[in-house]
């Protein structure tokens, strides 16, 4: 099953924490239960995707790596 | 005849290359320095003038008494860089051309960015410190917030620094019984550097000292007297102290010199302009995902000035690059300090806090303007 991506960030060569802040005001935008994905560079964004998901409460879909590049999806959480 | 060397702005960064090249290139060159204050201004000493550790007048000292004879200061404000004739227009309405332009002009806080923003408390500015002081000396007790309303902004430990300094102040007062801190964290840390944050995180739970991780300061309420974050959490305040949104200078902005945040982007090695040519960019004024610090502009100038002297003497370029070095001090309240030391290579390593880091960091306060601006310390 393909899965339709309502928003896609480029945060490859920032560094935490903005990747996690510039994640945290698209997905303000987005309507529940859209997804989100994500393409960085800095080591340190996956487990602060996962916790930052964990801690809002937006499910972590997944997650890969190509090269340097991570790759995220999240989901925005239902009200 | 020679070439003209011109520096914009007169804080740590640009003050050290003028110096630094006047030194070495002697009649060759011309060098300017055009500062919008005519004062330079210590910058580090902002979060101890907001608890009363220090005196505002002691901060700020005339851009003249600290540049070398050599070194000509135009007090104006620079307002467009034009790249293609290899001139800058000032406020006055004086255009002065350069061969080798080093942009120090550093950043600015626009606490307006954020809605209902001004209504919080800064000590980003020398005005904002100073009237963070009088707020603290009317404060009775209640709940005092810190939290980072934008990423990147100027000296990352401040927001802990402050923290610890408030607890102690507050000790000293006796009201730290009546008052909470809260301590409100872009991240689900203390702190951007993992190691520094679990050597501060037990020192803060210590003290008392409230921390609230993934806390992305979106607006102030100040009638209801909250503050909201990105992630949709809302918190009570009686005191709220913020760290602005930080921006480039206009003078940036104005003349397409940098992102859309006016950030210029530079080599992160050579910190040269990525595509215009003779042009440098150090200090906060750069693109370069490190620490904006005073640190890092004291380490990048020695980089830019070696890279003029050579474009001046018509040699190679140095093979001295900026390493991503950056050294900072983190005051952890009750005397006591650590530091944090890394660059691009290295990650960042953190001494348990101790007082002799407190009095290496108040050594350096009383030294700086005796040895950093002349260019003194390597």
């Amino acid at each position: 099953m393909s899965i339709t991506i309502a928003k896609s960030l480029d945060l490859k060569g920032l560094s935490c924490p903005l990747p996690i802040i510039k994640t945290a005001k698209a997905m303000k935008e987005l309507a529940p239960g859209e997804l989100l994905e994500a393409f960085a560079t800095d080591p340190g964004s996956v487990p602060d995707f996962k916790a930052w998901a964990k801690s809002t409460g937006n499910p972590f879909v997944e997650s890969s790596q190509e090269g340097a590049v991570f790759h995220f999806v999240l989901k925005k959480k239902e009200i | 005849m020679g070439n003209d060397v011109l520096i914009l702005g007169g804080g740590v960064g640009g003050t050290i290359v003028a110096n630094l090249v006047a030194r070495e290139v002697g009649d060759r060159a011309r060098i300017t320095l055009v500062d919008s204050t005519g004062f330079h201004v210590y910058q580090p000493g902002f979060l101890y003038v907001a608890v009363g550790n220090e005196q505002p007048a002691a901060l700020k000292r005339p851009e003249a008494g600290l540049l070398l004879h050599d070194v000509k200061l135009i007090v104006d404000c620079a307002t467009l860089v034009q790249p293609g004739v290899r001139k800058v227009v000032l406020k006055s309405g004086r255009t002065l051309r350069y061969d080798e332009l080093v942009l120090a002009t550093g950043s600015r806080t626009v606490m307006g960015e954020v809605p209902g923003g001004l209504a919080a408390h800064d000590f980003y500015t020398l005005d904002g410190a100073m009237r963070l002081h009088r707020a603290l000396n009317d404060f009775e007790g209640g709940t005092i917030v810190i939290g980072v309303a934008g990423i990147p902004y100027k000296c990352p430990p401040a927001p802990v620094e402050f923290a610890f300094l408030l607890d102690d102040y507050l000790r000293a007062r006796r009201l730290r019984e009546k008052s909470q801190i809260k301590l409100l964290s872009p991240l689900n840390r203390a702190f951007t550097i993992e190691a520094t944050s679990k050597l501060v995180q037990p020192i803060l739970a210590e003290r008392g000292i409230e921390l609230t991780g993934f806390f992305n300061v979106e607006s102030v309420d100040p009638v209801a007297k909250t503050v909201t974050s990105m992630e949709g959490e809302t918190v009570d305040y009686d005191l709220l102290v913020l760290v602005p949104p930080h921006r480039g200078q206009k003078v940036i902005e104005d003349s397409g010199l940098g992102d859309e945040r006016g950030w210029v982007p530079v080599d992160k090695n050579t910190l040269r302009h990525t595509t215009l040519d003779r042009i440098w960019a150090i200090g906060d004024t750069t693109n370069i995902p490190i620490s904006k610090s005073g640190s890092v502009a004291h380490y990048e100038a020695s980089v830019a000035a070696a890279e003029i002297v050579a474009a001046v003497k018509g040699e190679a370029a140095p093979s001295h690059v900026y390493d991503g070095k950056v050294m900072c001090f983190l005051e952890t309240g009750h005397g006591q300090a650590t530091t944090i030391r890394f660059d691009y290579d290295h990650p960042p390593v953190s001494p348990t806090p101790a007082r002799r880091w407190h009095w290496a960091k108040a050594l350096f306060n009383k030294t700086y303007w005796h040895t950093v601006p002349q260019g003194r310390l390597p």
